[in-house]
Formats: structure tokens, sequence, C-alpha cells
């Protein structure tokens, strides 16, 4: 058994990060679509797609070395992350239910990903 | 009841969405074991009609161009941490569907890691529609 890197361990965590950021943009601009889907071209939906889109590219790195059972499951911590910026910039409730829900998901991707090395 | 329906539609937005990106990723697994030239800068056109012949890697690239407006629509009604980690279900999909395609096989960590996600997402539902009953919405 190969030991994950650390590189590869922050890159997937900037990938989560990057992620999480372009959930921001992109509920930004999907709010000013309540004037019509002419609005389509916002650049926040543009920054919100290309961090999305581009999130990816640190992942793929990361994925390169190390094991995808370690390295899988990391992807929640932009589901973590995105739980502060939504209180932070859309002021939505922290709530028990949200904390409860994002530990059932963390714990689901971890067996899966140990399902998927079995 | 019926407002509840209307008012859980960023749900099922979101859910659909995962349902494009799972179809987007094996779609673009399948791509991936098509036959491809190597990028040849003196002969670019080469390369670019291998590409447009590679119906499935386009199939998900298009599918991928679906989850991203699916999302957008859900993200302007609901609340984004609520939103947002439902995106998890994909995984659940992709394991599913790749059973059927790729033969890959179910096992008890496997199918405990799918029931624990869909319990994650099954909470977020319905905190979200308690939430909103106590809003009188």
């Amino acid at each position: 058994m190969t030991a994950t890197p650390v590189s590869s361990i922050l890159l997937v965590l900037l990938a989560s990060l990057i992620g999480s950021f372009g959930a921001v943009f992109l509920k930004l601009g999907a709010g000013k679509l309540s004037g019509g889907l002419k609005h389509l071209l916002n650049w926040h939906l543009l920054v919100g797609i290309s961090l999305y889109m581009g999130s990816s590219i640190p992942f793929v790195m990361g994925l390169k070395h190390g094991e995808l059972s370690v390295l899988y499951p990391m992807v929640s911590a932009g589901y973590v992350c995105t739980l502060f910026w939504s209180r932070i910039f859309f002021h939505e409730p922290i709530t028990r239910a949200k904390i409860g829900a994002l530990g059932l998901i963390l714990a689901g991707l971890i067996c899966i990903s140990a399902g998927g090395r079995a | 009841m019926p407002t509840a329906t209307r008012s859980n539609k960023p749900i099922y937005l979101v859910l659909g969405c995962t349902v494009f990106a799972a179809a987007a990723q094996v779609l673009m697994k399948f791509g991936a074991n098509h036959p491809m030239p190597a990028f040849d800068p003196s002969q670019p056109f080469v390369f670019v009609k291998a590409l447009l012949g590679n119906i499935s890697l386009l199939g998900g690239y298009t599918m991928s161009a679906g989850t991203a407006f699916l999302l957008i629509l859900a993200l302007r009604d609901g609340e984004l941490s609520m939103l947002y980690p439902i995106i998890a279900m994909t995984y659940v999909w992709v394991n599913l569907l790749s059973m059927y395609f790729f033969d890959e096989h179910m096992n008890v960590w496997k199918a405990s890691g799918i029931a624990l996600v869909i319990s994650g997402v099954a909470l977020l539902g319905r905190a979200g529609s308690k939430a909103r009953s106590r809003a009188g919405r």
C-alpha cells in the first residue's frame, strides 16, 4: 500500500475550496436570473462556472498520486466550506440538521471509497 | 401538500443535476476508452475531427453543461448550504451505473455508503420542508 503524499491531499483540498467558491459565485449569479433567463450571461455566473470547472484541474492532479480512498472523501471538505460561506455571504443558518446531514454524507463517501478498494 | 411540492423544486432540480452529472461521468469514461489520435500541431484538424467523432465524449461535455444549468436554476430559489451537499448523490448514481455499464460489483461497504449518503440528503430535504413550514411559506 503506497502512502498518500501530502501534496495530493493539499491539491484535493484546494480543489474543494475552489469548487466551494464556485458555488458561491453561482448562487450570486443565479440570484440575478429572477429578471429572466436573458441574464444567464452575467459575470458572477461566468466566474462561478470557471471556478467550478477549474477546480477539476487540481483535483485530477491530486488524484494522480495517492490513494483514491483517502482523497475521494476529502471532496466533502468543500461541503463544509460551503456551509460557512453560505452563513457569511447569504446569512443562511447553520442548523443541526445540516451538520448531521454533512456527517452522514462524509461517512457515506468514506464507505463508498473503502468499498471501491475492497 | 401542493405548496411543499412546489417549494421542494430546488431540491429536485439538484437531484436531477446529480443524475446528469453521473451520466456525464459514465459517458466521459466511454469517451476516454475511445481511441483518439495524439494532438499534432501541424495537423490540428485530424484531432478536431476525431474529437467530433467521439460521440460519448461530446455527450459527456453536453451533459456537464446541462448539470451546470440545472444547478444554477436550483440555486435561484434554494439555500446554497442546503443544496450544495446534495451533489454527493452523484457518487451514488455513478456507483450504480458502473455496476451496469462497467461490471463493477456491489459490496457491503458501497451499499452502506450509498445508504448513508441517501440518508444525509433525505435529512437535508426534511429540514428544508420544516424550515419552510415554520416560516409559513
